[in-house]
């Protein structure tokens, strides 16, 4: 194997021999002492939830900066017989980077950019840096990241362990396409570089691989040349999904962002697309302007007045089945009568970070919290399938209040969620009251997706049995990552809470 | 009763302490029937490990784990403590039933017996209600159960050391519920009179005097549910401590109850 590997700082071996010295219990004094100093004391315990803020779970958080403190941390568990869940922004919305009762590692701090050239655009950074931190430090340069989710909060580390993808997935891949290397510290202490052609195995299966393979201590990825810092958005309302769909095909190969709004309450789900091209060669007669990061910067008030930070207090009221039928009906018809066929330039940040627009949206959903469902469908059987799930949404009585289409094409990463087809995202409010018939509704709509031939997505997912992923990942891939796991991690040192549901 | 867990609905975890008889043995097993994942804390290893056989056996699931502890091995406790939430992932009631009475005759003054109360009634109630606290003043959540006694209320003549050591058990969770309550922590402190336990039957009154500890447990189990925050079982203790807490010194301390 190819793994090369690199010196630790002196001390941690220095406390790799107290460690076997405990082991061996040979010196009971050293034994009490170390036991002191290094287990998690309790005022590490700390509450973490899930983006969706629906799961609750108590973990010892360390915050490592460095790479050895990783490695130190790696022992501490090992002696206590803990599990350690790696942990980024925390913006999974199920439970991918919770780990109740354990070790939870938030690499936030391991937020430094490494190197960045300017002319190549290639940057290296630690994988604590988040997407913000990258557009903000290459905007000015003339680079964007190839690939972005609907937020720039999330952590690169988080991101390449979920394999995002962005509003261009169909034609930019998810973003481990644009991942030229990646360095990774395993729980045998061993730090390995892997790239598509050195390691090629563990690069396909780290990224993607949930944050259980090991922990990624630097990441080298190619950025994407732009001209501009704002974008072509074209928006029209489609009255069906049918349409929707039917209005994605031609254009996909001439638009740089595609994605629909479908409104899960109407039952054929009518919505509105948006439709976004880069600026190219001299279109933007300002560039120096548009591209600096003051620029890009979103309004901290709404219609001019008020405070963002407030306006999820406001759609609260909304947030129930009645309001979200009104509030998608006017918004509908607000796009068909308003927006229809409307041709605009936006910023890139506006454009790409929707979510990022109502700050703390999330807790607009009450003290329940939300869950989204999102299911990838081959074309053919795409439109069959989320018009069969939305009606037995609606049927349910579990309508979803929010629906994002998106177009996507298949990639080689070993976990992989893509297909040749459509992804349909769907937001739920979780109440005290209707968890069980949701997590009912997940399950009769994983049949609905398996038998369409459709995968799912970790970084949404908190509804999904270890017998669906099997069954949509193959027994073959669990077997190829299940033999990765133990050449990484013998010891089955890390674990999250949803590699403990899905992929143990 | 199926359970089935989900990340939308986890299977939630309990500790009881003192769990290899009494009251503590009872909720372990209520708990167990409830749905909950149980942690059973005890002295006594062969008790212990046969009634969680027992309870495993009757669901025929894995619902109860033994954990052997000495309540009075204090600093073992943040340890214990980690580790069953480590194997148990959430944790949402810590029940405290561990307690002893030695036999005290009326005119008997021992040390040992004394500190032994206060060791076990006490200083390990203290021990492991402190980490429940702080665990559940993190997740603003989960219930304090603590098995007090109706002996707490006044100073006796028999056992002097038993009723001090309820009484300070009875105001320490109160103190814990009066921080804890804002953090949205429900502490329970139950107040048992006659319950047909080891330790009832060892002051050798008649068994028809008392409920069985299934009942109490029955109790304990609706009043956490309702959030009570003091629960007499059975019942009716809730009015004889009514009329026994007022009744005057000069009358008391002539009395022999």
């Amino acid at each position: 194997m190819d793994y090369v590997s690199h010196p630790l700082h002196p001390l941690f071996y220095f406390q790799k021999t107290f460690y076997l010295v405990i082991r061996e219990r040979n010196c009971s004094l050293i034994i009490v002492s170390l036991f002191i100093v290094f287990m998690p004391t309790s005022d590490r315990l700390t509450l973490l939830q899930n983006f969706g803020r629906s799961i609750k779970s108590a973990a010892y958080i360390y915050r490592p900066s460095h790479t050895e403190h990783v490695a130190e941390i790696f022992s501490l568990a090992a002696e206590r017989e803990f599990k350690i869940g790696l942990r980024g922004s925390g913006r999974s919305y199920g439970d991918a980077s919770l780990n109740a009762g354990g070790i939870i590692l938030d690499l936030r701090r391991m937020n430094r950019i490494i190197e960045w050239g300017p002319e190549s655009g290639v940057i290296k950074v630690e994988p604590g840096v988040t997407i913000q931190q990258i557009w903000q430090y290459t905007l000015e340069d003339g680079w964007w990241l190839p690939v972005v989710p609907g937020t720039m909060f999330p952590t690169i580390g988080g991101c390449l362990a979920m394999n995002i993808h962005g509003k261009n997935n169909y034609v930019a891949g998810p973003i481990g396409e644009h991942v030229l290397e990646f360095e990774a510290l395993l729980p045998t202490d061993e730090l390995i570089t892997c790239s598509p052609q050195r390691n090629a195995d563990l690069f396909y299966a780290m990224i993607g691989g949930a944050g259980v393979l090991g922990v990624f201590t630097s990441i080298t990825m190619q950025m994407k040349k732009i001209y501009s810092g704002n974008v072509w958005v074209d928006a029209w309302s489609a009255p069906t999904l049918r349409a929707m769909m039917d209005d994605f095909e031609p254009i996909k190969g001439e638009s740089d962002y595609l994605v629909g709004w479908v409104d899960g309450t109407h039952s054929r789900g009518r919505g509105q697309i948006h439709r976004a091209t880069y600026l190219h060669g001299d279109e933007d007669h300002e560039p120096t302007q548009t591209l600096s990061v003051e620029f890009q910067t979103l309004p901290d008030t709404f219609l001019g007045v008020m405070p963002k930070s407030l306006l999820w207090r406001f759609m609260r009221p909304f947030m129930n089945d009645l309001g979200t039928t009104l509030v998608n009906t006017a918004k509908y018809y607000h796009a068909r009568l308003f927006e229809h066929r409307k041709r605009y330039v936006q910023s890139l940040v506006a454009f790409n970070f929707l979510l990022d627009y109502v700050p703390n949206w999330e807790k607009s959903y009450g003290s329940g919290g939300l869950i989204q469902y999102q299911s990838f469908i081959p074309r053919e059987q795409a439109h069959d399938a989320f018009v069969e799930m939305l009606r037995l949404c609606q049927k349910r009585g579990l309508p979803t209040y929010l629906g994002v289409l998106k177009r996507h094409r298949p990639d080689q990463f070993l976990l992989t969620h893509a297909v040749d087809g459509y992804s349909l995202a769907m937001d739920f409010p979780a109440k005290q009251g209707n968890r069980i018939d949701l997590q009912k509704l997940a399950d009769d709509m994983n049949e609905i997706v398996l038998s369409a031939g459709g995968r799912f997505y970790f970084a949404k997912d908190s509804t999904l049995n270890a017998n669906v992923v099997k069954r949509y990942l193959g027994e073959d891939t669990m077997d190829r990552f299940r033999k990765l796991k133990a050449r990484c991690d013998p010891d089955g040192l890390l674990e999250t809470e949803l590699y403990r549901r899905l992929l143990s | 009763m199926t359970l089935t867990s989900s990340t939308l609905s986890p299977i939630h975890g309990a500790i009881v302490v003192g769990a290899s008889s009494g009251i503590g043995e009872a909720m372990a097993r209520r708990l167990a029937r409830e749905g909950y994942s149980v942690a059973l804390v005890a002295r006594r290893v062969d008790r212990l490990n046969a009634i969680c056989d027992e309870i495993n056996a009757q669901l025929g699931t894995k619902r109860a784990f033994a954990y052997p502890h000495d309540v009075t091995h204090f600093d073992e406790v943040p340890t214990l403590f980690q580790t069953v939430l480590r194997d148990l992932e959430r944790i949402k009631i810590v029940v405290y039933s561990s307690g002893v009475m030695p036999t005290m005759a009326l005119n008997e003054y021992n040390f040992e017996k004394d500190r032994l109360m206060i060791d076990v009634n006490v200083l390990g109630a203290i021990a492991w209600l402190n980490q429940a606290a702080i665990l559940f003043d993190r997740l603003g959540s989960g219930h304090i159960v603590g098995i007090s006694s109706v002996s707490g209320v006044r100073g006796r003549v028999v056992n002097p050391g038993y009723g001090m050591t309820k009484a300070a058990l009875t105001t320490y969770l109160e103190s814990l519920r009066n921080r804890l309550t804002r953090k949205g922590v429900h502490v329970l402190t139950v107040k048992p009179g006659f319950v047909d336990t080891d330790m009832f039957r060892a002051t050798g009154r008649a068994a028809s005097m008392a409920i069985s500890s299934d009942q109490a447990a029955g109790d304990i189990w609706k009043a956490i549910r309702a959030r009570k925050q003091i629960l007499y079982t059975p019942a009716r203790w809730a009015w004889i401590m009514l009329v026994i807490r007022y009744i005057p010194s000069f009358i008391f301390r002539r009395l022999s109850i």
